[in-house]
């Protein structure tokens, strides 16, 4: 129904606004990948190594020197992330890159062995190129399908405010604690003094709590409550309540805290391996020339 | 009884005492007729213990009697016993009921007072002027001759009322004697003048009062309130004591409660008592039968003077706020100058002659400074309403300079908003390089600086010698608030050249005249409609201010069509196609529109078959939208739901004012916070935006983090004017911020903080390899603190998303966010049917 003045042209209409990094520019990385993989599968077949294809023929050293500038490479994602240089770079654009052509790796690598495998360094450095490959992949799956549940689960809360909310639950049972008897102020105190994502990374990840202090509270709590009749004038109904809403914000800031820790923990696997890789590698790299 | 003077003085404020005191020590006979029973009544009613402020500070005071700053109380006491010492001869509880000549008819002088009525017709007067000595008549039946009168009665006698319904409800007040006397209540001060400010501070001073104190002002700005009081209620905002509602209007009164127009749309608040103070304007009729013309039929305009103070009734002066002077001092200046005059000294300069002839002294020619100002006013279109004493005070705050041709007056990307009238040659406006337009003696330049204070558009150069008024923003902005003929010309000219741009297609402005004659400026709430589906009407709407969504209703749903920001023009489809109106278009924030005429509309596209043209493909692109719509409402109903949905989501959030805004995809969002990191490595180690707060609906986040407002409300009360907008249209804070946090709190979205600058962390690789500093990102408190340069204290200052201006690449939080979640976009992109195209697809 209008017309804007045709005073700034910033961007052409319909342009992309925002792709991911997986679809970033209609795959342009997924097509390079695969193309750099069929190339070096389609050679693999028509080029003739005698006795047999293995890692220190002409064209196992170049499919190796190829993997190895790959996983330099792909490091480097680290230090990028990091430096806030100027320049029209974007971080998506790597990522892009570094999901697709790290997928690569695992045909060009492979290809270098020429399939021969043994109990020494150089399958070590094979073995720990996978591993960290693998964690990516988990780490491509769940940046895949967590956000979104991250997003609802949080409803516009920051991890701040929930921490906050669950602050403010504590110091109403604390006040409403205190007409209580000793046994039940007991119970209360251990929903007060729980620390409420103790229990270790399997509790952490799992998002179960089975020794909850909290839950524990209530379900004992109620067995006062259980066969009274609600007047809405005792104490312990408005404990109860309060528990209720002190579960259900745990609930969501376990669940939050979760979904982040299944969104970083490859990370803790991914890096350290990189590492272990970048020290076989040289070793291998190393035994390799030093046997020549 | 008939008393017989040389001199009467109507009113014994500080302007009637002064001339009083001059009479007295002159040793002319006098009479000081005071209404009430006590001296000085407007500063009399001033609330208990407030403290008068002596400005303008740079103005010498020249009065026999004294004055300084200080409380109510003091400055009473210290003029009684000035009264009683000087032997001023004062007849109080006198009111002056009418004042005419007794000697003979003057010849040629006859006055017109034109009566308007309110069904719009008008009856006119004559009255023969009668010579001099005039008989004042008081309304005990007294008389008084008196060679000359001075009008010193000023205007808070007759206060502006309120309109509204309910304005006659007894909780409804003008006044504000003691703030002390409330106790416990909800109470609204209605105006942004100094009045309604001191008293609003006056009611919230003492919290053991109990009172809720909310200020309502009009506009935006505190522009006709003094500096210091402005900034006290800040202040006093800041600490929670009392409320402060901008752009806001009363729209109903009603018993314990009121309603405002806001920003937002209408509020009903609990209120228990009103205090309006909305100025006040002279009482005209009583004026005009003393022989005394105005400048001009407006409500707030002053009598027409000479510069000795005298009315068109010859022997009547008028002096003090009547005369269009608020200040005490320049009223105490005028009450000596007046009396001077009458005495035949005629070479007495006004007091504030040395500081304006220090202006005018570098220009080429000499003149008087009256000559000067006479030259400015006569030659600025702008100025033609101001009277001579008004060109003073504004002179005060505004600078003349003389240029050569060729000179250079500002450049393209030049911070500045001030406003250039030019009162001798042209100026030459370069809008494309080679291309340049003129603009003729007379007019103004660099008015888009008043209205968006965006840098310089292009720049200007003298067309010829010239001599040129540059007015500050402030100063321009009281010139159009306290003259209503002024903010006509400056509204034109802007629209005018509005149009000019917007339209572009070889018009010039004679073409324009007729459509501007009829335009008309709009202002519309947040939500209303200016144009709804199926109405007739042919009229064209351009938006000045704010922005507007289109609305179509598809199977008994409204459909978000388009969004429309400023600088767009809307219903010419009704105009060309014929027929009602396709589609409904209402504002998203409080918005202004130009209304032109469609007739006259029509009669331009008749003459321009260029502008028609260019209408038509405008046109076009827009029925394809709209048969988009409906050709997809059966099979896409969820998906245009679901946009219609997100859109009204955006426009709540405030994107309806935003020029370009970070959003983030919750699709994609990992939560890594390397958006935050970025920017604060970007930008001195402090982030300027937090990802995790912020509204969020379907997935899509509005982070808080500037929108780059079209109006931004942090300019609003900027005081060293720090805020400007760059020529991206990133609204940035220059290094000239002092700290004082009125931007932090005037901005919606809580995106301005206020930090002082952390020291300097160790490299990256440092970081990395041996582990040195903080890591990337925002530094922790404590890091900050445990390496802060000891002796030296950071100074606090606002900070604010700048856009990444002068970074290359661009937004750095758009760069580094590894999974494409964060985009920056201006609404205008992404609130298009284009992308529902993609979508639906």
């Amino acid at each position: 129904m209008a017309t804007r003045a045709p005073a700034r042209a910033r961007r052409v209409k319909g342009e992309a606004l925002h792709d991911g990094f997986l679809r970033y520019a209609g795959f342009r990385w997924l097509k390079i990948a695969t193309l750099f993989s069929v190339v070096a599968m389609v050679s693999y077949m028509l080029v003739d190594v005698t006795p047999r294809h293995n890692g220190g023929s002409w064209y196992g050293y170049t499919m190796g020197t190829i993997g190895v500038i790959l996983i330099l490479w792909l490091t480097l994602l680290g230090l990028r992330k990091r430096a806030m240089t100027r320049g029209r770079w974007s971080l998506k654009t790597w990522t892009s890159a570094h999901v697709y052509l790290g997928l690569s790796l695992i045909v060009i690598a492979t290809l270098h062995t020429g399939f021969q495998m043994g109990w020494n360094v150089h399958t070590l450095a094979y073995a720990l190129m996978m591993l960290v490959i693998l964690s990516g992949i988990f780490g491509i799956t769940v940046y895949a399908t967590i956000p979104s549940a991250l997003s609802n689960n949080r409803a516009e809360m920051t991890q701040g405010q929930m921490l906050d909310a669950l602050r403010a639950i504590d110091r109403q049972l604390h006040d409403a604690a205190q007409p209580l008897p000793h046994d039940q102020a007991a119970l209360v105190r251990q929903s007060l003094d729980q620390a409420p994502f103790g229990g270790g990374l399997v509790a952490r990840l799992s998002g179960r709590y089975p020794r909850c202090g909290t839950a524990r509270a209530q379900t004992a709590l109620r067995h006062w409550t259980g066969d009274h009749p609600d007047t809405g004038q005792e104490p312990l109904e408005k404990i109860d309540a309060l528990l209720e809403r002190k579960l259900a914000m745990l609930a969501r800031l376990r669940r939050h805290l979760k979904l982040k820790a299944l969104l970083e923990i490859w990370l803790y696997v991914h890096v350290p391996v990189t590492f272990a890789l970048l020290a076989a590698l040289t070793a291998h790299i190393v035994s390799v020339f030093f046997y020549w | 009884m008939t008393d017989r003077v040389r001199i009467a003085i109507v009113g014994s404020g500080p302007a009637g005492l002064s001339a009083a005191a001059r009479a007295a020590e002159l040793g002319l006979s006098h009479l000081l007729i005071e209404q009430t029973d006590h001296l000085s009544d407007t500063i009399f009613k001033y609330q208990k213990g407030k403290h008068v402020m002596a400005t303008p500070s740079q103005l010498v005071l020249r009065s026999d009697f004294d004055f300084d700053a200080g409380k109510r109380e003091a400055i009473l006491g210290r003029w009684n016993e000035q009264a009683a010492a000087q032997n001023i001869k004062v007849a109080y509880n006198s009111e002056v009921r009418g004042v005419t000549g007794t000697g003979d008819p003057i010849p040629g002088s006859i006055q017109k007072i034109v009566n308007r009525k309110r069904d719009g017709t008008t009856e006119t007067k004559e009255i023969q002027r009668l010579a001099p000595p005039y008989r004042l008549t008081l309304a005990d039946g007294r008389e008084i001759i008196a060679d000359a009168v001075i009008m010193a009665i000023g205007t808070q006698g007759n206060p502006n009322l309120m309109r509204c319904v309910g304005a006659d409800l007894p909780h409804v007040q003008y006044q504000l004697d003691d703030p002390a006397a409330y106790n416990d209540e909800h109470i609204f001060v209605i105006g942004g003048g100094d009045a309604g400010l001191e008293n609003a501070l006056g009611l919230a001073a003492d919290e053991a009062q109990g009172n809720v104190v909310t200020v309502v002002n009009r506009s935006a700005e505190f522009a006709s309130a003094k500096d210091a009081n402005v900034k006290a209620l800040m202040t006093a905002a800041e600490a929670g004591r009392l409320t402060i509602m901008s752009e806001s209007t009363t729209a109903r009164i009603e018993p314990g409660f009121i309603t405002l127009d806001s920003r937002d749309g209408e509020v009903k608040l609990k209120c228990d008592r009103i205090i309006a103070r909305m100025g006040s304007a002279a009482p005209r009729a009583f004026i005009e039968s003393c022989g005394i013309e105005f400048t001009s039929g407006d409500r707030l305009a002053s009598p027409s003077l000479s510069p000795v103070f005298e009315s068109t009734a010859l022997g009547i002066f008028v002096i003090g706020a009547l005369a269009g002077y608020p200040l005490i001092k320049h009223c105490m200046n005028q009450g000596y100058d007046v009396v001077e005059f009458i005495n035949g000294n005629k070479d007495l300069k006004p007091a504030d002659e040395p500081i304006l002839a220090a202006k005018f002294a570098a220009l080429p020619e000499q003149k008087s400074v009256a000559e000067w100002l006479e030259f400015l006013r006569s030659n600025v279109s702008i100025l033609e309403g101001l009277t001579p004493l008004q060109m003073r005070e504004f002179m005060l705050e505004s600078a003349v300079r003389a240029y050569r041709a060729g000179d250079v007056i500002f450049e393209k990307f030049d911070p500045g908003s001030s406003l250039f009238g030019i009162a001798n040659g042209h100026a030459l406006v370069e809008v494309a390089p080679g291309t340049e337009v003129e603009i003729n003696h007379g007019s103004i330049f660099g008015e888009v600086g008043l209205i968006s204070g965006r840098r310089r558009g292009s720049t200007v150069r003298a067309g010829a010698d010239s001599i040129m008024v540059e007015v500050s923003r402030t100063a321009a902005l009281k010139l159009m608030s306290s003259n209503p003929p002024a903010k006509r010309a400056i509204t034109r000219i802007s629209t005018e050249r509005q149009l000019l741009q917007m339209f572009g297609a070889g018009l010039t402005p004679q073409d324009l005249s007729e459509v501007l004659d009829t335009a008309e400026i709009q202002t519309v709430k947040a939500g209303q409609p200016i144009i709804v589906e199926g109405d007739l009407g042919s009229d064209i709407y351009v938006i000045r201010v704010g922005s507007m969504i289109v609305e179509k209703k598809v199977g008994g749903k409204n459909v978000f069509l388009s969004y429309l920001p400023a600088g767009s023009y809307v219903g010419e489809m009704a105009l060309i196609a014929g027929g009602p109106r396709t589609a409904t278009v209402k504002a998203t924030v409080k918005s202004e529109v130009i209304k032109l005429n469609g007739e006259a509309f029509t009669r331009l596209l008749a003459a321009k078959p260029a502008l028609l043209e260019r209408a038509r493909r405008d046109m076009a692109a827009r029925q394809d939208v709209n048969a988009f719509i409906e050709s997809r409402k059966d099979s896409f109903s969820t998906v245009v739901d679901m946009y219609s949905e997100t859109a009204k989501f955006l426009v709540d959030n405030g994107i309806g004012e935003a020029t370009d805004v970070l959003l983030i995809d919750e699709h994609l969002c990992v939560g890594c916070d390397n958006c935050e990191k970025a920017c604060a490595d970007s930008h001195e180690g402090l982030s300027r935006l937090d990802r995790e707060a912020g509204r969020t609906y379907a997935h899509l986040h509005v982070p808080t983090s500037c929108r780059h407002c079209e109006h931004p409300h942090c300019m609003a009360d900027c005081p060293p004017n720090a805020i400007h907008r760059g020529p991206d249209g990133e609204v940035f804070i220059d290094e000239s911020c002092i700290g004082c946090g009125n931007c932090q709190r005037n901005c919606p979205y809580g995106v301005i903080r206020m930090d002082s600058v952390p020291p300097k962390k160790p490299s990256l690789l440092n970081w990395m390899l041996f582990g040195a500093g903080p890591g990337p990102g925002e530094p922790s408190k404590k890091w900050r603190y445990n390496n802060a340069v000891s002796g030296v204290e950071m100074p606090k200052k606002a900070i604010k998303c700048d856009m990444c201006s002068g970074i290359d690449g661009g937004p750095a939080c758009v760069r580094a966010c590894p999974t494409g979640a964060a985009i920056r976009v201006a609404p205008e992109d992404f609130l298009t049917v284009a992308r529902l195209h993609r979508e639906a697809i």
